[in-house]
């Protein structure tokens, strides 16, 4: 990769004896540990895929890492995202992300970037890495991170998961005859509408899952950036850890793409905005509910989660997941107040829309904010999920 | 019978089956044949039009269909067919 000679440093005594097993590598030796120092990679995302691209890509001596995160760490986060320990749960990630990598490896200069990546910002912080590595967890920041390095010319190495399934490749890659490689719109050129696909909130996660995944894409940045290997650039790695079973295919630009020529509104593009133009449902607060049922109101409680999910907190009522609800319509009450319910009250805002609109009830309440309101709320002893 | 690989977030349309069989000459056949017999299937690979959709790809072994003969691409007993799903996860 070029480096600027203004940015050109050596490696000290410390790094020599540090990198050791890399300088005795043959094909990588110190030529490509010093790409590595004069080398700046920006990772978008301190979480499951951050977690193993920021400890590896901090271990191997990558001269300046971003890190950019608005979060703040949850105590579900310590499942998979093993950057962070129970001590950080609150902090924002980007400073105990920072922390942690400065007493793994100080020869490293750590950025924090404790913002959103956004149309307003991205070709600012972008233009001052030479790599991008795509760690987030939605459609509108990847297809932003996507096309900010095509307008930069940065290679985008990309990884998503989803339960037990991982993809991997390396976007917008400079070749020896000077042109690029495929993009991410040119494998996807549109995003799926909200709801069609689940988010992995929704969905779960194996927590190894995005530790092999990010580890595959921190090799990845390593290659890139040293020009050792052939990087995953014209094809697309797929693993799926349920079955052990891997794939790479091809990948290859779509002539039919349309150019990107400036960054665009990614939330309208991915149909985030229509969101709000859903049909509002009636709600009832925690609070009132729990009022309700101290008062032996005539009323029905409906669980429209998963069986496996009643068994980690509940509250009762009848249980109808959601993909069976227009099925077991018989068993909702026409003639009482009834109460949905689910993790949050996306799904059972949902099982609400459809009843209405296809058996015309009007006595259908949503538990405002879900199960997760209720533990905050109401009863603070039921686990939070 | 061409083999078809059914992606984590489509199974749920599948009844969980991860791998089936499906009968076809070409590719437009056999995903035709899969929307029958997974009806709701059909929004999450095709538009109204019936083409595939934007964010899945559809590979024949490790090619794009769409760098082939794209739904006319011929299949045989030995083929395996992949749908490929945009997915987002990652920091979560």
């Amino acid at each position: 990769m070029e480096t600027t000679i203004a940015r050109e440093q050596d490696l000290s005594k410390a790094e020599l004896e540090r990198y050791s097993r890399h300088l005795i590598l043959p094909e990588f030796n110190i030529a490509g540990q010093r790409k590595l120092k004069n080398a700046r990679v920006l990772v978008v995302g301190a979480g499951g895929l951050g977690s193993p691209l920021l400890l590896y890509l901090a271990a191997a001596g990558v001269g300046k890492i971003g890190i950019l995160d608005f979060d703040v760490v949850d105590e579900s986060n310590l499942q998979r995202q093993v950057l962070f320990t129970v001590a950080d749960v609150g902090k924002p990630k980007v400073e105990a992300a920072k922390a942690r990598l400065e007493a793994l490896n100080p020869h490293v200069k750590y950025v924090a970037y404790k913002t959103k990546l956004e149309s307003g910002n991205a070709l600012d912080i972008i233009k001052d890495y030479d790599i991008v590595a795509d760690g987030t967890d939605n459609f509108p920041t990847r297809y932003l991170i996507n096309d900010a390095c095509v307008l930069l010319g940065k290679p985008n190495v990309y990884a998503a998961i989803y339960r037990y399934e991982g993809q991997v490749s390396v976007f917008n890659n400079l070749r020896q005859d000077g042109t690029r490689g495929p993009n991410y719109r040119d494998l996807f050129p549109s995003p799926p509408p909200p709801g069609l696909v689940p988010s992995c909130a929704e969905g779960g996660v194996i927590g190894v899952l995005p530790g092999i995944v990010g580890s595959l894409q921190a090799n990845e940045v390593i290659k890139v950036i040293s020009g050792v290997g052939e990087p995953l650039d014209g094809r697309l790695f797929l693993i799926d850890a349920f079955s052990f079973e891997t794939r790479t295919l091809k990948l290859q630009k779509n002539p039919e793409q349309v150019v990107v020529e400036e960054l665009i509104n990614y939330e309208e593009f991915c149909g985030l905005n229509l969101i709000e133009e859903l049909e509002e449902v009636k709600e009832i607060t925690v609070k009132a509910l729990a009022e309700a049922l101290e008062n032996n109101s005539n009323i029905q409680l409906i669980d429209v989660r998963e069986s496996f999910e009643v068994e980690i907190a509940s509250i009762g009522g009848d249980h109808i997941p959601l993909a069976s609800i227009v099925e077991q319509v018989a068993k909702i009450n026409a003639d009482r107040d009834v109460i949905i319910y689910c993790r949050v009250g996306e799904r059972s805002a949902k099982a609400i829309r459809e009843l209405e609109q296809k058996f015309g009830f009007e006595n259908l309440y949503n538990l405002k904010g879900g199960l997760r309101a209720w533990s905050e709320e109401v009863d603070t002893s039921m686990a939070i999920y | 019978m061409a083999k078809i690989i059914i992606p984590t977030p489509l199974r749920k349309f599948t009844n969980n089956e991860a791998k089936l069989e499906i009968a076809g000459s070409n590719i437009e056949e056999a995903i035709i044949n899969l929307t029958k017999q997974f009806p709701e299937l059909k929004t999450n690979i095709l538009d109204d039009s019936g083409s595939i959709r934007q964010f899945v790809k559809i590979y024949l072994g490790d090619e794009d269909i769409n760098t082939l003969d794209k739904g006319h691409t011929p299949i045989n007993d030995s083929s395996v067919i992949s749908i490929i799903p945009a997915i987002a996860g990652g920091k979560e």
